[in-house]
């Protein structure tokens, strides 16, 4: 078994939490952060349903004390509260003082700045600042800004995949020896450029997403950011480091099917979960709890459910169960904040519930946990999948 | 540890960079603020009922990836690695244009589709039918370098033999007119704008596809080895010299070691001073290069750059329409790329010929 | 029915954006999906849009747009039973 990558802090916020204590307690006490949406103006506002952080821009402003000549995107302001929490719970006093790098995924970046003021810009000399805002890596140079950091900052865009591939990245420089330590994770606000879109693809359910249920209708959006700390094992030893979990496997590859839509049998969600477990030097039957991506579409959880019926076998699929039914769909943040659920189940010994479910799915037997269940967790396999076939799945392990 | 060769290259821009050998047919046009790229014939390249719904980036995109593939001699690869700064925007403004002006009604998928920034990786993909590692970074002047320095790294972890990677960017009307308000783009009609001449800020704006077919081995038609990458996120000017020292120490080389060095001067006062100093001192004595004059300014315009350090390797010759010093070498062995934008993202490249 | 037909015809190069087809090329029962003209799920998608633009036809359930674009035929008849505008 490979040990993986050490993880020595969290941050996260999220529509059911603005801190990883939060989070945990809202998942510990089935508190859904599923809502009617407050902060954007959106014809839709009485259809759908939303996982909204309920701060408005003015509040996350002042919560981090920027001047008011500011240009932060929403994005950029909770991925900064996010990065500073996992950077503080690290123990991380001078940012540079190993070779330290950044990496962010983000799907929308300043589109929050860009579709509020797409029409004002040439009447309004006072938002002409947001027109920076807009390119994705602004919004991680932001937030590498926000923490002192000046190395290697880089931003992952996949789609819904995303930040699955900036820990993978992650891991990834931390294993060849590249950096010593790397902030990674992943950053996205809610904005009616997404909610438009995902209206046109007809995924959006006006009702609570029901991950896995035959009655699925689709799924409900979010905003959230979230970041990890990975340290090298010479630089835990010699700070003597608190291990909150391992990074142990990762995978990536591509379904190259549909550009929006999932094959039938999961060829891209098999392949990247093989992979994972070849890195993890793992069998399937050793993981026991899987986050699935779970989105609550009806593509995506019979295609997930598919693979996953291939790779561990009908009769032997470990507890599973999608946490989109407190937060939504995070999209490029999603398997960020999945990765801090995750590594709370390892420490916690706890399988949250999927929530909202009632009855199996027609095409196989699959169930997933739907309460709260004590046992002995070891290793989490989490997925995350996204537009343009791009499939990742990572494995947390218990450090020794 | 595995090397990691070029290949073979493939380049869509506002130059004649396919179907030529090295800029022999280059036109230098300092009248124009935005620069168009030279669209080849994509039917050539992409099948009808594939085509109708793809952006501008997305078919410069499958043409020089193809071109790319063509030249190494490959059908498909272990990996796909795309940089980009700011995906298709075209199809971004059409969406968001249209989320506005019918008040969220009647909205259509397939530009929302094509305006995620990993849109050009995952036809890509489609296209060859290539389920492999596929990833997309989006971090301004160091998209295209991240793509790079994570293909590199997956040829050294024994991951992949063969990858593709590449950068892509596209213009389109309304962001091109955002960037003029906000003073990214030079003003209209104060041309020639001459990038090496420039006493203002703002740039001439490009768009383009630069791809290159990377292996873990060495043929009959590999063009350069990438010996090195380093990616930093903030730098001062007074740095500089001492950050590209001890990279080339790195790599067991000196200053004088590197053959020509190519940098990514784009006209814009304040920017360019990152390179004045090298210019001027480190490199006094070295062949010096700069192609944004030719490519236009845009987030992964050094893959054009590194597009133009590779030819010369390739061919032992620095055309003079890319020459900032009359300084020649009898051979082009070791390239020095560096490239930034206003002080953010900076990237080192270092490449050989083998 | 007949104007109607060449109508969608039309429409449906428009919307699709094929370039190289000409209302000639399509008959009343080819079919639109598949192996027919090609089109795939997305285009399912514009065409619900379109049937909701141009004739007030609100479709909630993708799967429905399944029997209702099998080919021209079906497509005419549909929307000449159920348009609102």
């Amino acid at each position: 078994m490979y040990k993986g990558v050490a993880i020595t802090g969290m941050g996260i916020i999220s529509s059911i939490g603005n801190s990883v204590e939060e989070n945990y307690n809202a998942l510990l006490n089935s508190q859904i952060g599923i809502t009617t949406i407050e902060n954007i103006a959106t014809v839709h506002a009485d259809v759908i349903k939303v996982g909204e952080i309920k701060k408005t821009n003015q509040e996350l402003i002042e919560e981090l004390q920027l001047g008011e000549d500011n240009n932060f995107s929403r994005t950029a302001m909770l991925g900064t509260i996010a990065a500073k929490q996992a950077v503080k719970n690290a123990g991380i006093t001078l940012i540079n003082e190993y070779r330290t790098g950044l990496i962010s995924a983000t799907s929308v970046g300043g589109m929050d700045m860009t579709e509020r003021y797409y029409h004002e810009y040439f009447d309004n000399p006072e938002v002409v600042k947001y027109i920076s805002s807009h390119n994705a890596g602004d919004n991680t140079d932001k937030i590498a800004s926000e923490l002192g950091l000046k190395g290697m900052v880089t931003t992952i865009s996949t789609a819904c995949s995303s930040a699955a591939n900036a820990i993978m990245l992650g891991a990834r420089l931390i294993k060849s020896g590249k950096l010593d330590r790397v902030i990674v994770g992943g950053t996205d606000a809610l904005s009616k450029f997404t909610i438009n879109g995902f209206k046109t693809l007809m995924i959006l359910s006006e009702d609570y997403n029901k991950p896995f249920d035959n009655e699925r209708t689709g799924l409900n959006l979010g905003e959230a950011a979230a970041y990890l700390v990975l340290e090298s094992d010479e630089l835990v030893k010699k700070e003597n480091k608190k291990v909150l979990a391992r990074v142990s496997g990762y995978g990536n590859a591509n379904d190259a099917f549909h550009q929006t839509a999932s094959s039938e049998n999961g060829d891209g969600a098999f392949l990247a979960m093989e992979k994972a477990f070849k890195i993890a030097q793992l069998q399937p039957e050793q993981i026991d709890y899987i986050n699935v991506h779970g989105t609550a579409t009806p593509n995506n959880d019979l295609s997930e459910g598919r693979a996953i019926v291939r790779l561990f076998g009908e009769n032997k699929v470990p507890d599973f169960s999608s946490t989109k039914p407190f937060t939504g769909h995070t999209l490029a943040a999603a398997a960020a904040i999945e990765a801090v659920y995750s590594v709370l189940a390892i420490q916690n010994n706890v399988v949250f519930p999927n929530l909202n479910f009632k009855t199996p799915m027609e095409e196989f037997s699959l169930v997933p946990q739907t309460t709260l269940k004590h046992a002995t967790i070891e290793h989490v396999l989490s997925n995350s999948f996204g537009f343009g076939g791009n499939c990742s799945t990572l494995i947390f392990s218990k450090s020794e | 540890m595995k090397k990691t060769y070029i290949n073979g290259l493939g380049c869509i821009s506002a130059q004649k960079t396919f179907d030529t050998i090295f800029l022999e047919e280059a036109e230098l046009n300092e009248d124009d603020i935005i620069l168009p790229l030279k669209a080849p014939v994509y039917k050539d390249f992409i099948p009808p009922v594939a085509i109708r719904r793809m952006a501008k980036g997305v078919k410069n995109g499958i043409v020089a990836s193809t071109l790319a593939l063509r030249v190494a001699h490959l059908e498909t690869v272990d990996a796909i690695i795309t940089g980009t700064g700011m995906g298709c925007i075209e199809d971004s403004e059409k969406f968001l244009k249209a989320i506005l002006d019918n008040d969220e009604q009647f909205l259509t998928p397939t530009s929302f589709i094509q305006s995620t920034h990993n849109t050009v990786g995952g036809q890509i993909a489609l296209g060859l039918q290539c389920k492999a590692y596929n990833l997309t970074y989006v971090n301004g002047s160091v998209s295209f370098e991240s793509a790079l320095f994570d293909a590199k790294m997956k040829i050294e972890e024994g991951e992949a033999s063969s990858i593709l990677v590449g950068g892509i960017d596209e213009t389109s009307d309304y962001t091109m007119s955002l960037f003029k308000l906000a003073g990214f783009i030079k003003e209209e009609n104060q041309g020639p704008y001459s990038v090496l001449e420039a006493t203002t800020n703002g740039v001439v704006f490009g768009e383009g596809a630069t791809f290159f077919a990377l292996e873990n081995e060495a043929k009959e038609n590999t063009i350069a080895e990438i010996l090195d990458l380093e990616i930093l996120n903030k730098l001062d000017v007074s740095e500089v010299e001492d950050k590209i020292i001890s990279f080339l120490a790195l790599n067991n080389f000196e200053l004088k070691d590197v053959d020509a060095v190519v940098l990514g001067y784009n006209g814009d006062v304040d920017s360019d001073s990152y390179y004045k100093n090298l210019s001027n001192t480190t490199f006094v004595n070295t062949p010096q290069v700069y192609y944004k004059h030719l490519s236009g300014e845009y987030d992964t315009a050094s893959a054009f750059g590194l597009w133009v350090g590779s030819k010369i390797i390739q061919t032992q010759n620095i055309p003079d329409i890319v020459k900032l010093n009359a300084l020649d070498k009898p051979a082009y062995k070791t390239i020095l790329l560096y490239n930034q934008r206003n002080g953010n993202d900076h990237s080192f490249t270092l490449i050989s010929s083998c | 029915m007949e104007a109607l037909k060449q109508e969608l015809k039309s429409k449906i190069i428009e919307v699709l954006n094929l370039e190289d087809i000409a209302i000639a090329d399509i008959n009343d029962d080819d079919a639109l999906f598949g192996d027919g003209l090609g089109l795939d799920s997305i285009d399912a998608l514009e065409l619900i849009v379109m049937l909701d633009k141009d004739y007030g036809i609100k479709l909630v359930d993708p799967k429905e747009g399944k029997t209702i674009f099998k080919s021209i035929e079906t497509m005419a008849a549909y929307i000449s039973e159920n348009r609102v505008k």
